[in-house]
């Protein structure tokens, strides 16, 4: 992985220890069993250990650690499928960053920073992500339009949300209303209906605000699929090397060698391109082109990791008991989000100019 | 190995710096500026011109084509911040290296390792004046990834080995001086049994055919020993420390093929620029065939990502003062991406790039079809697709050996 600093070696071991001991699969386990979006707990520990303000600057109660330090937390969530709302509460809280006035700032930065307020992002109109574009209207401070598929919608009590003249913050209450959306992957997902809903223009950030926008969602998202692809790998590798069929252990099989090889050498790629992804955010260099190259490499890669993690669990992958199939769902709704891979070629080939 | 009487101290850079500009204005004529040329040991060494030859002999003078190695055996005795001045000055200045091929690449460096002082004295000093060159011998007709079951016999005669056997894939067979091969000294051990012997190409025995390739190009040869006398004092190391040494010399030649030096080169026009010109652009500026576009947008994703690794690879190296585990995908990765991007090329343009030679086709097509055949081997040679599997399998993923 890169070279990290001090700082950012700090958080990745605290990471990775909280999410051992405090948050495995199993604490999906019981989320997901008992109906919820997330555990509260953890979500108030998230807080109290400063990660739901890592990219909010220091004036407004966060740490300003930076894109790689968030990456790392998003990462070792990701190899837990640790179920909460702060990839979607980051982006909101960068968006603010990005576009907001003094006032924005102040009102909401220090909230999203301490954890008592959930942001998200309500940008696409339809099914699938096809760029920073919406029909959503604004007239006289009041926002209409329907966001078929909101991340984190249900815990959101702030949504940045792109209409046809830029980005907006609406807070929930009136106008608003949500019709639950149950994904494969179990997790907070709802259509978001915003009918003459209250909203404050993010008018600062520039013409490509909501580019901006999308680019850390796309590097953020290729975070935690990195995780999810990490943990798949390594758990198959472990299950191959302790499963015995005709008498031999499966990880003696070259034709599972050479497959266990080439899927290293796939991660170990998708790793670089995430990894640049995030180190470009904080260089504030090249984001677009290495957005486009971190989430494109996170889709391909974790999609077939994820396929074949299931394969080489054999029949015990396909049962819910096992861990495995849970990466499959989820990874399938990262995908989705915030381009898939034919459009983020597309969107390469634009940036380069062919 | 280098010793401190062999270095200078870099404490004074500028100094050097002034030093290696005053030499290429002396010695590197204008004549020469981006004349080198990277394809020699595929394509043969052909006539030095008076103006090469003199370039070479002032480099070879100095030492600076091999400018780290020590200067007991007529290397530059540079440190690795001078060698770096010394590039950077060359580069400015459009001078090529003169001295090359395996004897730098891969023989010296090992020889320098494992080698005696009298063989230094002896080996090394031709190969920093460019004087001789080396070939390998290493792969037999039944002997390729799995190299070490070579059967090329050395039986010990006293004061000389008589050898017996075949070796193929013989790089520059054809132009070589010498030969370092891996033989067998002993039959009852199949990797204890090889031992590191070189071998003059003109002895008495050696005979060297030229194998035609799919590219039409005979870089390689079948070379053939017969009773071939070789004094015991060629032996590099021990007898039965053949594998041992053998194998160190090819960490240097994957390092040589991963290098990226070479590929970087070979991906300096990008793929959409050729594009606009075959293919044309659409009203919106977009590549007119939609699939192509495509394809090219994913090979440079995937080309990018494999020089974000690289640095990654070196960076890690660097921090952790040791050769970083994510090498070793980069050679299958390398070879794998330059191979897709001459396929792309022949898709982008169509009949133009498959031309074999003769009128029609630019000076540019023609190579590109060559180097598109040649290229095939990328992913066989220096330890093949499989064989690297094999490796990151065993030693990095700790999967158990076929037993």
């Amino acid at each position: 992985m890169a070279v990290l600093n001090e700082e950012q070696t700090m958080l990745r071991d605290m990471a990775q220890e909280w999410v051992k001991n405090e948050s495995p699969v199993t604490a999906w386990r019981k989320v997901r069993d008992g109906g919820l979006n997330f555990d509260p707990a953890s979500w108030t520990a998230m807080g109290e250990m400063g990660w739901t303000g890592i990219v909010v600057p220091e004036e407004f109660g966060g740490t300003d650690f930076g894109w790689m330090s968030l990456g790392l937390v998003i990462e070792e969530m990701g190899k837990t499928l640790t179920a909460s709302p702060l990839l979607a509460s980051s982006l909101a809280a960068s968006a603010i960053v990005l576009g907001g006035s003094q006032a924005q700032k102040e009102k909401y930065l220090p909230q999203l920073a301490s954890g008592e307020l959930v942001g998200t992002l309500a940008f696409d109109d339809s099914e699938r992500h096809t760029g920073a574009a919406s029909t959503a209207t604004v007239s006289g401070g009041k926002l209409s339009g329907t966001k078929p598929f909101v991340h984190e919608a249900e815990s959101a009590g702030l949504f940045v949300v792109l209409a046809s003249d830029g980005v907006y913050l609406v807070e929930k209450g009136e106008g608003v209303s949500l019709s639950d959306r149950d994904l494969a992957d179990r997790r907070d997902h709802a259509e978001v209906t915003f009918d003459g809903a209250p909203a404050d223009r993010l008018a600062d950030g520039g013409d490509d605000l909501a580019e901006k926008i999308l680019d850390r969602a796309r590097i953020l998202t290729g975070a935690e699929m990195l995780g999810m692809a990490q943990h798949v790998f390594d758990e198959t590798l472990a299950y191959l090397k302790q499963r015995t069929q005709f008498n031999q252990v499966l990880s003696t099989f070259q034709a599972l060698q050479h497959r266990m090889a080439d899927l290293y050498t796939d991660l170990e790629l998708m790793r670089s391109a995430v990894e640049a992804g995030l180190q470009a955010l904080d260089a504030g260099f090249k984001v677009p082109e290495a957005a486009c190259i971190a989430k494109s490499r996170a889709n391909d890669v974790l999609h077939v990791m994820s396929r074949q993690g299931i394969q080489l669990h054999g029949g015990i992958g396909m049962t819910d008991e096992y861990d495995v199939g849970f990466y499959l769902k989820r990874a399938r709704v990262l995908e989705a989000s915030w381009g898939n891979s034919g459009f983020l070629k597309d969107r390469h080939a634009k940036l380069a100019g062919y | 190995m280098a010793t401190a009487a062999d270095t200078r101290p870099d404490t004074d850079l500028d100094a050097f710096r002034a030093e290696v500009k005053d030499f290429l204005k002396a010695n590197f004529p204008d004549s020469l500026r981006g004349k080198g040329n990277a394809m020699r040991t595929v394509e043969g060494p052909g006539e030095e011109t008076p103006e090469e030859k003199a370039w070479r002999e002032a480099m070879g003078e100095r030492g600076w084509g091999t400018p780290t190695w020590p200067k007991e055996y007529n290397g530059g005795g540079l440190t690795k911040k001078q060698a770096k001045v010394l590039e950077q000055e060359m580069a400015m200045a459009g001078a090529w290296n003169p001295i090359g091929g395996m004897g730098v690449m891969m023989f010296g460096p090992t020889l320098l390792e494992y080698g005696s002082h009298e063989q230094k004295l002896e080996h090394i000093p031709p190969i920093t004046r460019g004087e001789i060159r080396w070939c390998q011998g290493y792969s037999e007709p039944n002997a390729g990834s799995d190299l070490a079951s070579l059967q090329t016999s050395a039986e010990d005669k006293g004061d000389h080995y008589l050898v017996n056997g075949q070796k193929t894939w013989t790089s520059g067979g054809q132009w070589a001086d010498k030969c370092f091969a891996i033989v067998r000294t002993d039959r009852s051990d199949k990797h204890k049994g090889i031992s590191f012997l070189l071998i003059d190409m003109d002895s008495p025995g050696v005979e060297v055919k030229p194998i035609t390739m799919i590219s039409g190009m005979s870089p390689f040869c079948e070379t053939f020993f017969t009773d071939v006398k070789v004094p015991k004092e060629n032996l590099v190391g021990e007898e039965g420390q053949g594998w041992t040494i053998g194998k160190r010399l090819l960490q240097h030649e994957r390092t040589n093929i991963s290098g990226g030096g070479a590929l970087a080169a070979l991906n300096a026009q990008p793929l959409s620029k050729i594009a606009e010109h075959y293919l044309g652009t659409d009203e919106h500026g977009r590549l007119a065939d939609p699939e192509l576009r495509a394809k090219i947008a994913d090979y440079e994703i995937q080309w990018n990502t494999f020089l974000l690794t690289a640095r990654r690879a070196m960076e890690e190296s660097k921090a952790q003062g040791g050769v970083s585990e994510i090498s070793s995908i980069l050679k299958n990765v390398g070879s794998r991406l330059g191979q897709q991007r001459a396929e792309l090329l022949i898709e982008i343009m169509g009949f133009r790039g498959l031309g074999w030679e003769g009128e029609g086709f630019s000076d540019k097509e023609l190579q590109h079809v060559r180097g598109w055949l040649f290229g095939k081997a990328t992913t066989i040679y220096g330890g093949s697709t499989e064989i690297q599997n094999n490796i990151i399998a065993k030693r990095i993923l700790g999967m158990l050996d076929h037993q």
